[in-house]
């Protein structure tokens, strides 16, 4: 992955860089345009910081008007448009193009509209997704998707990412809390899916959208469900000597009709990074540490925190312990919370990857990714959201040894084919961007991959919306709209004629 | 076409459906298709000399209860799921929506092809999502005669686009679905109801924000009002869950409720009952006039109501908390035009013509019309799964 290919530049769109910057100077006034080099050197990478490119132009537009003009500008003019939100992917998914307008939307701050009764909130897509708790925790209410970026990633970003984080096991990804959007597509149309009421109509274009890593629009504002905050939350920190205890321990809590606000796992590698870091009191003697926290009503945590310390006894946990206040909870979750910046005081870098499993495969998958260590020579701690299978290996290397990131990326791409061959997919909440691009054949068939590219057709005929994301192989629109079956030339004469 | 046989439109396999789909794409045959026709009467009629019938495409492939997921062949009968998840003490969240009642037909029929392609589910949507937030992964034939998969066995996956939901709703015009894979989760273990006697409209939609503004976690909110609720307006607030949990929460909202009415508490049973009536739109059942389905705002829901009972002789009753109104016109006429101009004036959404005759089904939109910029976006969308409109054309819209 580090020699990617990203679309060839456009010279002739390149060449007319000063005439390009007025255009759009003219469309956004101000300081809205940033085209001198050393100012546009801060938005050469997102959250993966192993590439960067300087953009071509940046822009940074403050109304809806605007974006729309800028993106038909852009769409008229054949340029490319690269959206971005706070820059916080960890798939490249926000990496600038050389030649491609990068469209910021940090401007994009306000939020429209807190309307309790209906228990949903308009907001511009700059808003950062705590924003948005902040915005309404007044009133006792949150927004329930929390990535771990969540002090600055956008909303705009997570409906571009469908973002999850550690409570969507019970809460949902970001497509199951928004109820509606306005986007703008790369002709300059404002379109509008679904708003206050609980199902879009027509098509679940609203579902596309969603995840769909800012190929087929840009989203100018979100109307997000917001809940209000369970009444209290405890959790229970369980050690067991082997992932298998752990693993059969997360699948009979669910089969049990358990479903907590968050249940994390971690390996031995990571128990002990992060136990160094901040002394939270984790046990080191065993091979898998889980953070079961339930949430809602006092009566009912009360009565789950007992059945699940039951459960986790039968499956012979070697410790366990159940938080008391919210001092011991918040201590449970320290390691976990600072397991990234743990691993990275044990190493020059680490390489976060992001597969799904199905969970019964987690043994089976530690043990091959060990293997993996082995034969790579490089060292791999987990974390875990046991509860739907996401898996967050973190891969230690040293950027400064020759060689090294290159072999962390085949490393994690062997890791993320595991996950693919067991039965889950390459990325349950990262996004594919550029990082997982050139894996998408592992799990799709070509003709997989040419219908999603159809459908951003539909969206984006001259493919100029974040081009290079996402699909390993770029078809004209032409091309893989052409039907290979015409009336009367049927290129199956072996067929059953009716 | 007369010497069309019959059995090569019966796939048994998804071999026979690609084959079925490549010819009809290749000769430009539009094909009608069914599962059990269960929801035949839903949507605008379609006019094709073919019917592809998925019935026989049958069987679950994959059930695993400690993994929470099922996949099976887009003809299995809802019933054989149904049984199948009772057994495990399990069940589709989204509580499937079953309208054979309502709309004078069968019950107990349908396929898990067609609960997905119609995507309507019932009072649990306001808790739990629809069904386009369960469905995991499809196989399907899209109108151009090839094979695609989106989606996968597992819950978090943001791998490409999700077609599994970009299909979900689409009555059959984009593809056609052979394999579902779809989450599922066990039963909760007891319910209760709190049923308030006696509240107007606008008091419930009250009640009912109030109710889902506090920490009580409610999985139902409907209001009946007295001409459909037996001469008392009830207004019906679901808690799900284990019993010590239902227990507390229900005595903390009968607490927060308590200036708004005498209430009941109505048992598991009587609750069931109570939510099962509402699911399938029991109070519009033995009718045949025609019947909206209306998604608005929640808290302007009983104001549609109002102004659409100020135009015309009408019933309605609410679900999702004031945000699904089900409305009977007691005239011949739909009247879509008022019913449509009237939620456009009160805060937007959408309203879906659900019973009524062909012919009016064929002459009004059935589905909401939509901005221009997206009937253009959607013709477009249509067009990429199926260039040549073979596949259920004008169930949808005209195009």
């Amino acid at each position: 992955m580090s020699g990617l290919l990203m679309p060839a530049l456009d010279q002739e769109v390149m060449s007319r860089r000063s005439q390009i910057v007025s255009a759009l100077q003219s469309i956004v006034p101000g300081e809205g345009v940033v085209s001198d080099e050393h100012e546009m050197r801060v938005f050469e990478s997102d959250g993966l910081t192993a590439y960067k490119a300087l953009p071509f132009i940046v822009v940074l537009p403050e109304t809806v008007a605007q974006v729309a003009e800028v993106l038909k500008y852009c769409s008229d003019n054949g340029i490319k448009v690269v959206p971005r939100g706070s820059g916080t992917s960890l798939s490249g998914g926000a990496l600038p193009l050389e030649d491609a307008v990068l469209l910021v939307m940090s401007r994009f701050s306000r939020v429209l509209d807190i309307d309790y009764p209906n228990r949903c909130a308009v907001v511009q897509p700059g808003v950062t997704n705590l924003g948005i708790t902040h915005a309404v925790a007044r009133e006792g209410f949150y927004y329930a998707p929390d990535p771990s970026s969540q002090i600055a990633c956008s909303i705009g970003g997570n409906v571009a990412e469908n973002s999850g984080g550690v409570h969507c096991l019970k809460y949902g990804l970001t497509a199951n809390n928004v109820l509606g959007i306005e986007m703008v597509t790369i002709e300059g149309e404002i379109i509008r899916l679904g708003g206050k009421h609980l199902e879009a109509d027509g098509y679940d274009l609203l579902g596309v959208i969603t995840g769909s890593e800012g190929l087929l629009g840009v989203v100018t504002e979100v109307t997000v469900r917001i809940l209000q905050k369970p009444e209290t939350a405890r959790a229970l920190l369980v050690g067991f000597p082997t992932s298998e205890d752990g693993g059969q321990c997360v699948a009979d809590i669910i089969s049990d009709g358990i479903i907590p606000g968050g249940m994390e796992m971690m390996d031995r590698p990571a128990i002990h990074a992060a136990e160094d870091f901040v002394h939270a009191g984790y046990p080191l003697d065993v091979e898998a540490l889980l953070i079961v926290e339930l949430d809602g009503p006092e009566a009912e945590v009360d009565y789950l925190i007992e059945r699940v310390e039951e459960i986790a006894k039968k499956n012979k946990s070697s410790t366990l312990r159940i938080s008391n206040n919210e001092d011991e909870r918040n201590n449970f979750w320290a390691g976990r919370k600072a397991a990234f910046p743990a691993v990275g005081r044990i190493s020059p870098d680490y390489y976060c990857m992001d597969g799904t499993i199905p969970r019964k495969e987690l043994p089976t998958v530690l043990a091959r990714m060990r293997e993996l260590s082995d034969h790579y020579n490089l060292r791999v701690a987990n974390v875990f959201h046991a509860g739907d299978g996401n898996l967050h290996p973190l891969i230690l290397y040293d950027a400064n040894v020759p060689g090294e990131l290159e072999k962390t990326e085949e490393f994690g791409a062997d890791i993320l084919r595991l996950c693919v061959e067991v039965g889950g997919v390459l990325t349950g909440e990262h996004g594919v961007g550029v990082e997982k691009r050139d894996l998408m054949p592992e799990m799709f068939t070509e003709d997989d991959l040419k219908q999603q590219q159809r459908v951003k057709c539909a969206f984006d005929p001259d493919q100029l919306l974040n081009p290079g994301k996402v699909f390993p192989q770029l078809h004209r629109c032409a091309e893989l709209g052409r039907m290979h079956v015409h009336k009367g030339n049927v290129p199956f004469p072996d067929l059953p004629r009716f | 076409m007369s010497d069309v046989m019959e059995a090569d439109l019966h796939p048994k396999a998804n071999e026979d459906v690609l084959a079925a789909i490549k010819w009809a794409a290749a000769e430009e045959v539009p094909l009608e298709v069914i599962g059990h026709g269960s929801k035949r009467a839903l949507g605008r009629p379609t006019q094709t000399a073919h019917t592809l019938d998925m019935s026989s495409l049958t069987g679950v492939t994959l059930f695993e209860p400690e993994e929470l997921v099922l996949s099976a062949k887009a003809g299995t009968p809802l019933s054989e799921i149904y049984e199948l998840l009772e057994k495990h003490n399990q069940e589709l969240q989204f509580e499937p929506v079953d309208l054979g009642t309502m709309l004078g037909g069968a019950v107990g029929f349908g396929t898990l092809g067609g609960l997905v392609n119609t995507n309507i589910c019932g009072p649990r949507r306001l808790k739990y999502g629809s069904v386009r937030d369960h469905i995991l992964g499809i196989t399907a034939v899209s109108g151009r005669g090839e094979v695609f998969k989106s989606g996968g066995r597992v819950v978090k996956n943001v791998t490409g686009y999700d077609l599994a939901k970009g299909v979900t709703g689409s009555y059959g015009t984009l593809t056609v679905l052979t394999d579902i894979i779809v989450k599922i989760l066990p039963k909760a273990e007891t319910e209760q109801t709190l049923s308030i006697y006696g509240l107007s409209d606008a008091q419930a939609t009250e009640a009912m924000a109030l109710a889902m503004g506090s920490s009580a976690e409610i999985s139902g909110a409907a209001h009946l009002p007295a001409n459909l609720a037996n001469g008392t307006a009830a207004t019906l607030l679901r808690l799900e869950g284990f019993a010590p949990s239902v227990e507390y929460r229900i005595e903390a909202l009968g607490k927060l409720l308590a200036d708004f009415g005498t209430h009941e508490r109505l048992d598991e049973h009587t609750s069931k009952a109570q939510w099962w009536a509402v699911r399938d739109c029991l109070p519009f059942a033995g009718e045949t006039s025609p019947v909206w389905r209306i998604s608005c705002t929640p808290s302007k829901g009983y104001r549609i109501v109002d102004a659409i009972k100020a135009a015309i002789t009408a019933d309605a009753f609410y679900d999702w908390q004031g945000g699904l109104i089900w409305l009977q016109v007691n005239e011949e006429t739909a009247y879509a035009d008022m019913v449509r101009a009237v939620v456009e004036a009160n805060g937007g959404g959408h309203a879906t013509l659900i019973r009524a005759d062909a012919v009016t089904r064929q002459s009004v939109s059935v589905f909401q019309p939509q901005a221009p910029a997206l009937t253009a976006l959607s013709k477009r969308y249509r067009e990429n799964f199926d260039p040549n409109g073979v596949l259920n054309p004008g169930r949808m819209v005209e195009f």
